[in-house]
């Protein structure tokens, strides 16, 4: 468990972009009720990255996903301890606005999750909650449907239903709705586990043109996935982060067994 | 065998609930069927009931059920909310079940006896349209209660975790999230209300009073279709006008079921 202290020290020397940060996390610990999910992360995220956290069911890696927007704290009987900082700024302060933490943060759940609405209230759901005119919601749903490469396929019918659209159509509008909060952090929680290789593609391509201006962290469904679209990668198991650095590396020359063992497909 | 047994009685089952309606239906509309004219529907009670049409009823229970229904729509609703999203399985929102339960429980005409001496006496509202409304909105709050929860629990755990995701707040989620999609469930609990506001007599006559003059205000007592129906059959005033009477709410029952219907299929069609 000492591993992941020292790593982000090591990668960080072969990063020459490693000076800024957007995240930083530290000795961060969380229970379900009795049920210890992480155990002492420490992890810094840097802006205008893609950073993958992999690692098997189980392993730590939606709760700390959810941590990063406090979408635990949905859940009952759930505490914490450690510091998560969002640049520079304690997301668990007490004096912390939810809302506008969650606008900065957004998240993409695993399932498509479109709400009973038309495509055009689903994308301006966020938008419209903090009080954007009708005007600028056009072409803030116009601007959000384009980044998420969804715009020629549902241009003509965004008063239809969004439940009408394909699954990976629906993955994109639940990006798309997510990037219209013009958030600065984006949470994707395995955004492609349902979905057939065309529609991942178009997200995987999505993700490289949003890595422009955004923060990613992205729980991959698979690790091929991680390996394809992301800059930097951690391994996650059992609530330890056992290993974190540049994709190639923790890929190719890991330093734990254990994900080497992960990597290669001897476990998991 | 057994097969063959217990589709038998499943069936009759199935059978004598559409036999018992229909020959109520039946029973009620033959005998009162023919009153109904127009001049019937124009007309307040002459001479007890005995003559003229039963206008200044169909107006008093129309008054009474609005009443009833707006005052135990919000509450209801509000209460629904309160258990669902606003706290969690706790001693707090057992005893607020518990009490509703035991409300769904209780007879109408103790109701009755409730807002006699609540409403009438104490408060001094006299018979009218409020005392009655307000007893009758007591008597189908649990029904709304119950009815909103079961709805406002169908909606994905998935909808309120977007919802917030998404920026919102708590009563952002809940009318934008919650709210739109448990409309079918709550129209139907407000549905059943009006069906058992339109029909309720015992707790009516004890806080509404049983006038035949045609209301005023809020403050003026009524006489509903239902109370009409009883006088009239009971004091054996006339049956004829008492079945003319029965097929009226019979009619205005169904009518405004087939209309409250009709608008929950185009509002679920128009979501999807």
């Amino acid at each position: 468990m000492d591993y992941s202290i020292g790593m982000s020290v090591i990668g960080a020397e072969k990063d020459s972009m490693s000076q800024e940060k957007k995240i930083i996390i530290k000795n961060f610990t969380f229970h379900y009720n009795s049920l210890q999910a992480l155990r002492n992360i420490n992890l810094d995220i840097q802006p205008r990255q893609i950073f993958t956290i992999f690692g098997p069911a189980r392993s730590g890696k939606t709760t700390l996903l959810k941590s990063l927007n406090r979408l635990t704290d949905l859940i009952f009987g759930t505490r914490h301890a450690g510091t998560i900082l969002l640049d520079e700024k304690d997301i668990y302060d007490p004096k912390q606005n939810l809302t506008q933490l969650r606008r900065r943060v957004g998240f993409v759940f695993d399932l498509p999750t479109p709400l009973p609405m038309s495509i055009f209230d689903n994308v301006a759901y966020g938008p419209k909650l903090s009080g954007k005119t009708k005007k600028c919601l056009n072409e803030m749903v116009e601007k959000a449907l384009r980044s998420a490469v969804l715009w020629e396929e549902v241009k003509d019918r965004l008063q239809t239903s969004a439940l009408r659209l394909s699954g990976g159509q629906q993955q994109r509008l639940c990006i798309a709705r997510v990037l219209a909060l013009e958030p600065e952090v984006l949470l994707l929680d395995e955004p492609c586990s349902g979905l057939d290789p065309i529609s991942t593609a178009s997200i995987e391509e999505t993700l490289f043109q949003l890595k422009k201006d955004y923060t990613i962290i992205l729980v991959p469904h698979n690790i091929q996935q991680a390996s394809r679209v992301a800059d930097r990668a951690g391994f996650f198991l059992n609530g330890d982060l056992v290993e974190e650095g540049p994709v190639y590396q923790i890929f190719t020359k890991p330093r734990d067994k254990r994900t080497e063992d992960y990597v290669t497909g001897r476990f998991g | 065998m057994t097969q063959s047994i217990a589709k038998i009685l499943i069936w009759m089952a199935a059978l004598s609930t559409i036999v018992v309606m229909v020959l109520i239906l039946f029973q009620i509309l033959r005998e009162g069927l023919p009153i109904l004219h127009l001049r019937f529907f124009l007309e307040s009670p002459k001479s007890m009931g005995r003559e003229g049409g039963i206008l200044s009823t169909m107006i008093g229970t129309i008054a009474l059920t609005a009443v009833a229904i707006i005052f135990a729509t919000p509450l209801g609703v509000g209460t629904a909310i309160f258990l669902r999203e606003y706290t969690r399985e706790s001693r707090i929102s057992r005893i607020i079940r518990f009490g509703t339960d035991c409300l769904a429980g209780v007879p109408s005409i103790i109701f009755g006896l409730f807002g006699f001496v609540f409403f009438v006496i104490y408060l001094n509202m006299g018979w009218s349209i409020l005392s009655g409304g307000l007893t009758l909105a007591a008597m189908i709050l649990p029904t709304i209660i119950c009815t909103t929860e079961e709805a406002i629990k169908t909606i994905p755990y998935s909808y309120r975790e977007v919802s917030y995701s998404l920026g919102g707040t708590k009563w952002q989620t809940v009318i934008h999230a919650i709210l739109p999609n448990a409309l079918p469930g709550i129209f139907t609990g407000i549905i059943l209300s009006v069906g058992r506001s339109i029909g309720e007599t015992a707790a009516v006559i004890l806080t509404a009073g049983s006038s035949l003059v045609m209301p005023t205000s809020l403050f003026s007592p009524i006489r509903t279709m239902a109370v009409h129906f009883y006088i009239l059959a009971r004091e054996g005033i006339s049956m004829e006008m008492a079945y003319g009477t029965g097929a009226t709410l019979i009619l205005l029952v169904l009518f405004v079921n087939t209309v409250a219907n009709g608008l929950l299929n185009r509002y679920v069609r128009h979501r999807s």
